[in-house]
């Protein structure tokens, strides 16, 4: 009996958790007819998609989506690299000062992106790379590889140092080295770093919102945020907004579940 | 050649791994940094030429009271994005693990855990919205259930009520943090050797009893990174801020991040705005030193 009353207070929790994803998908196929009769509570008549299609419209929604994916896959690939390449030296190379070296790494990770965004938008104006993606991905490249540096190499510190002689021995730069046997026998790692800088760029907002001011450059979640500052949209829509920004993030959750968990873990034994 | 030991030439050609990403560090973090330490001693419209001004911006801060408000609202989201969550998640985890996971099985547990992860996949700018339409004044979410079951006195302008509105965002980020800690929490106690709990169980220790002897201690690596990683989050918040009530209403829920936003890009005032970011940078730094010794003198006890 006290069993499945700890479990039900349990299933209670979730079900408190999922209820404003219900609420969203519920109201964002809804005719605004409905909504102004019925309020944000009644079931709809039918599924209507007109909120949805109007907002997909107003914004260019696909070009939303595909200037995120763009800017969040390119930072994803360029910040492993750039990671890979920074924990080789410190990790395996055990360069000269690499503590203080990690120091300043786990210091620029740390920083709050409010202490960089002036200068940051001054030279990108400088420079000419003011409200282009460009911008954004070089600048989250070093953000999030900051972090991939600091978790990478001490996982590098522990790579087998046989497999480096062996490969020394056989005549491998050091370049080689890192290509053909680092590189490979960390691809689970790689794979989960990948993973969370996408989805960390994915879910931007500060930086982006201050550097791309052009519909067309804008990421999901700062055309739905300016959207939704401008208190311009009607209820309906407003769900519909939502739901279009939920939708990519749970399919990201469910494509990547496993390796999430795997990659929190890593994350929390640093 | 021989000359050199191989272990020296091993060295100097690994730094060559170090320049791409040392040259793209300094450009887009060291040198703006610096820069913005810089610009907190000037008064500056953003335009023309930066006037060295000294320390005034920071004189200024001290008396200014929006920006002490600011850090006020700041301790309630770490209440809310911190302290709690670690509490709650400390329960939920637990309980999830120790109780659902041994009694009903692992997969329920799994399955109740990613449905309390969830607001966690989100981008926050999504959630704020998920939020601000559900706290509606008028035809929102929330105010339509209380009149539901008859408690209309409970309804309210939940975000446009000075009083009410800093509650509002605190509950907000407690249901978008709180999966954070149950995960990671879930995970840590996979660690913990399950014949400690059997030896308090023998020694008939309740169920609270092997909580909070056997599991907290032993998961305490992983509720130290969690309430540092969680404060230094709740001190950087923006996005629901800017989402669910702009800083306001009358600046009820102004955070450092939004005043040091709103001096940089609304009033032109960025010498006083980099005075504010470097004052939070400094509060976030030492709060991660202090954090990291701790949990060093922890680990050597």
């Amino acid at each position: 009996m006290k069993r499945h009353a700890v479990l039900w207070s349990m299933i209670v929790l979730a079900v408190v958790m999922l209820v404003p994803f219900f609420l969203v998908a519920l109201n964002a196929v809804k005719t605004p007819e409905e909504y102004s009769t019925g309020g944000p509570l009644d079931l709809p008549g039918g599924v209507s998609l007109d909120g949805v299609i109007a907002f997909w419209e107003r914004v260019d929604f696909g070009e939303k989506l595909l200037n995120s994916v763009v800017i969040s896959g390119s930072v994803a690939v360029l910040a492993v690299v750039v990671s890979v390449f920074n924990a080789y030296a410190l990790g395996i190379g055990r360069v000269k000062g690499r503590l203080w070296i990690l120091v300043v790494f786990l210091i620029a990770n740390t920083l709050p992106q409010e202490a960089l965004v002036y200068p940051l938008y001054f030279l990108a104006n400088q420079v000419g790379l003011y409200d282009t993606k460009l911008a954004v991905i070089i600048i989250f490249t070093v953000i999030q590889a900051a972090f991939g540096t600091y978790l990478l190499t001490s996982t590098l510190g522990g790579f087998p140092r046989e497999l480096l002689e062996a490969a020394r021995i056989d005549g491998a730069n050091k370049w080689q080295t890192l290509v053909r046997i680092v590189v490979p026998i960390s691809k689970p790692t790689l794979g989960v770093l990948f993973v969370f800088f996408f989805i960390w760029t994915w879910n931007e907002f500060f930086l982006p919102l201050v550097l791309l001011i052009s519909n067309e450059n804008q990421t999901v979640p700062v055309a739905l945020g300016v959207l939704q500052g401008q208190r311009m949209m009607d209820a309906t829509m407003t769900s519909a907004s939502a739901l279009l920004g939920i939708i990519p993030a749970i399919v990201f959750f469910l494509i990547f579940q496993r390796a999430l968990t795997r990659g929190i873990t890593a994350g929390a034994v640093k | 050649m021989s000359v050199v030991p191989t272990s020296i030439r091993d060295r100097g050609s690994y730094l060559w791994f170090l320049v791409p990403g040392g040259l793209l560090l300094l450009a887009v973090i060291l040198v703006p940094f610096g820069m913005n330490i810089g610009i907190s001693f000037t008064e500056w419209s953003g335009a023309g030429e930066p006037e060295w001004v000294g320390p005034d911006n920071y004189v200024r801060l001290m008396s200014d009271s929006t920006f002490w408000a600011s850090f006020r609202h700041n301790v309630g989201l770490v209440v809310a994005m911190a302290v709690l969550p670690t509490l709650a998640g400390l329960v939920i985890a637990a309980t999830l693990f120790d109780f659902v996971g041994k009694h009903f099985g692992s997969r329920h547990a799994a399955v109740l855990r990613a449905c309390v992860y969830l607001p966690q996949v989100l981008p926050i700018a999504v959630a704020g919205i998920v939020w601000s339409w559900i706290l509606a004044p008028q035809d929102g979410a929330l105010n339509e259930v209380l009149r539901a079951v008859g408690l209309d006195s409970l309804a309210q302008n939940w975000l446009g009520d000075p009083d009410l509105a800093l509650w509002s965002v605190m509950g907000v980020m407690l249901w978008i943090q709180v999966g954070y800690p149950v995960v990671i929490f879930m995970a840590g106690m996979q660690r913990v050797d399950p014949a400690l709990h059997e030896a308090a169980e023998l020694d008939g220790a309740s169920w609270w009893g092997r909580f909070w002897h056997v599991t907290v201690p032993q998961i305490r690596p992983e509720v130290f990174v969690v309430l540092l990683t969680c404060t230094i989050a709740a001190l950087k918040v923006f996005a629901p801020i800017y989402v669910l009530t702009r800083g306001g209403p009358g600046g009820s829920t102004n955070v450092p991040s939004y005043y040091s936003f709103q001096n940089f890009f609304e009033k032109t005032q960025v010498g006083y705005g980099a005075a504010i970011a470097t004052v939070l940078t400094v509060l976030i730094l030492v709060l991660t030193t202090v954090f990291l010794r701790m949990q060093n003198r922890g680990d050597h006890r």
